[in-house]
């Protein structure tokens, strides 16, 4: 995801942050100014778009009837995919997904999974044979750094906001009735993500310091402050106490950030 | 298929193989076992049975993709359809997609990428056998390929896990406790300069418990470390037995 950037702005920004401060006049732990709408898209399932800075990311979500896993036959399904849309940068090219947008919609995959955000027992209809399926797509569609804490808060707004059809069954027959409920939402995974530059921590890089990054880190965290799934990327390194810094760090973030969403 | 145990540590606190919650698998390394590639190494970590192999620097194609200043480091993690209970296509899936990227940046750290302009160097690495914690396994023997290739290093990569199985954090988790556990938080460190290159996690801990778990797996890391460095001597005393 590379793209130009002048040398001496690389030196501007690395040289600041030394100093604890930030070219948008940002302190190190500052997110860019966060808005989250939800239902914006009426043909699907639950849609929602949120602004982190000039970020844009929308998530819509789609349900159907599939199969559950042979491992987990009493369980819905849950799919997370995303596209880094050509029109939302000029590094972004049409074609099957690329290894940043697999990363990127793994990382939102494995925070709503591993938290258990989705009561995923309650989407079985019928065990071992029908369940429903429920698909999330990231859709990116200005590129401003930062997609990852985009995206998963795009995607859990999108997901508070999915309905599921009503259904019974009759004669062995899925029927669907008239109405929706809510998706069963129990928990609210929150990413943070933390850029390292010039041995610092910066959290919610935005594209022109993410340029700059010798590596970022993402943790995500659950309502209760627990780690729900981390992952580093960046071709830099971090010390063990980066690391656990930025644990504590996107632990304060997090609860921050859910309130966003309550509003 | 196999029923899932229901206790992943026992009375006496020891894990379904026998082991201590901090205790490795059994681990053999070999390295320089492939004649064609520039450098390649084998891991055997529990029923893990992992082949990395370097080749280069050598040229890059397509010509566009190489960079004027540095190399381009490319790394390919594939498991064979064999290695797991159910075969898996060989067309990479999405899983492997991004371990080749996260194996990758965890290795490009230790490389002086800016000593071979206008190159590229691959690392292959075949699963030939999965047993949980393949992609530690696989950081540890990529990187001993390309010592084995002898590009200049800042250090060696080494990789371990760490996790939460029951109510106890445990290193080095096997396939049934990766699979049914409650965390598993992969780690990779250049010891020497006590950097972290590869962090993952997924699963619920408390901050506590991360903690605890990236340490027993800095500890794990630094014990195969030592395994690494002996294996990497191994091939040149062995070297020298058939000249006398």
């Amino acid at each position: 995801m590379a793209s130009v950037i002048t040398r001496v702005k690389q030196k501007q920004i690395a040289q600041l942050i030394t100093k604890g401060k930030r070219l948008d006049g940002r302190d190190l732990t500052d997110y860019r100014e966060i808005k989250v709408e939800q239902g914006i898209i009426e043909r699907a399932e639950g849609s929602a778009r949120v602004l982190l800075g000039k970020t844009e990311v929308m998530v819509g979500t789609k349900i159907e009837f599939g199969e559950p896993f042979p491992d987990t036959p009493n369980e819905g399904v849950l799919t997370v995919n995303a596209e880094l849309v050509p029109l939302a940068s000029s590094t972004f090219e049409p074609g099957p997904p690329d290894e940043n947008s697999i990363e990127l919609a793994r990382i939102v995959d494995r925070g709503i999974r591993e938290s258990k955000a989705i009561d995923l027992e309650k989407l079985c209809i019928e065990p071992e044979k029908k369940v429903f399926v429920v698909f999330v797509d990231v859709y990116v569609l200005n590129h401003d750094g930062n997609l990852i804490d985009a995206s998963a808060l795009a995607a859990l707004a999108a997901l508070l906001n999915t309905k599921m059809p009503n259904y019974e069954i009759k004669e062995g027959e899925v029927k669907i009735k008239p109405g929706h409920t809510p998706l069963p939402i129990r928990r609210h995974p929150i990413a943070v993500t933390f850029a390292k530059i010039n041995d610092k921590l910066v959290v919610d890089p935005w594209l022109e310091e993410e340029q700059v990054m010798d590596a970022r880190v993402t943790i995500t965290i659950d309502d209760d402050s627990n780690v729900c799934a981390i992952q580093k990327g960046g071709s830099g390194y971090f010390t063990p106490n980066q690391v656990l810094e930025a644990a504590k760090m996107a632990a304060e973030k997090a609860e921050e950030i859910r309130k966003k969403l309550e509003s | 298929m196999s029923q899932k145990p229901e206790k992943l540590i026992d009375k006496k606190g020891l894990r379904l193989d026998g082991r201590e919650p901090d205790e490795l698998r059994q681990i053999k390394i070999e390295v320089g076992v492939l004649s064609n590639a520039d450098g390649s190494a084998y891991i055997e970590q529990g029923k893990n049975k992992i082949l990395a192999a370097v080749y280069g620097p050598r040229e890059l194609h397509p010509k566009h993709m190489a960079l004027s200043d540095r190399t381009v480091l490319r790394c390919r993690y594939h498991m064979a359809p064999f290695s797991v209970q159910e075969r898996k296509s060989p067309a990479p899936s999405r899983r492997e997609i991004e371990l080749s990227k996260v194996i990758r940046e965890s290795i490009e750290p230790s490389i002086f990428l800016e000593y071979y302009p206008r190159t590229a160097i691959d690392i292959f690495i075949e699963v030939l056998q999965a047993d949980g914690g393949t992609r530690c396994a696989s950081i540890t023997a990529a990187s001993l390929s390309l010592a084995d290739a002898g590009i200049p290093m800042r250090d060696l990569v080494v990789a371990c896990a760490a996790g939460k199985v029951d109510d106890t954090v445990v290193l080095d988790l096997m396939d049934t406790e990766d699979k049914i556990g409650t965390a598993d938080v992969p780690v990779a460190l250049m010891p020497n300069l006590n950097a972290i290159t590869l962090l993952q996690m997924d699963g619920i801990l408390t901050l506590e418990e991360f903690e605890n778990a990236v340490n027993l797996a800095i500890e794990g890391c630094r014990k195969i470390y030592a395994l690494q460095k002996e294996a990497l001597k191994t091939k040149y005393i062995d070297v020298k037995e058939v000249e006398e």
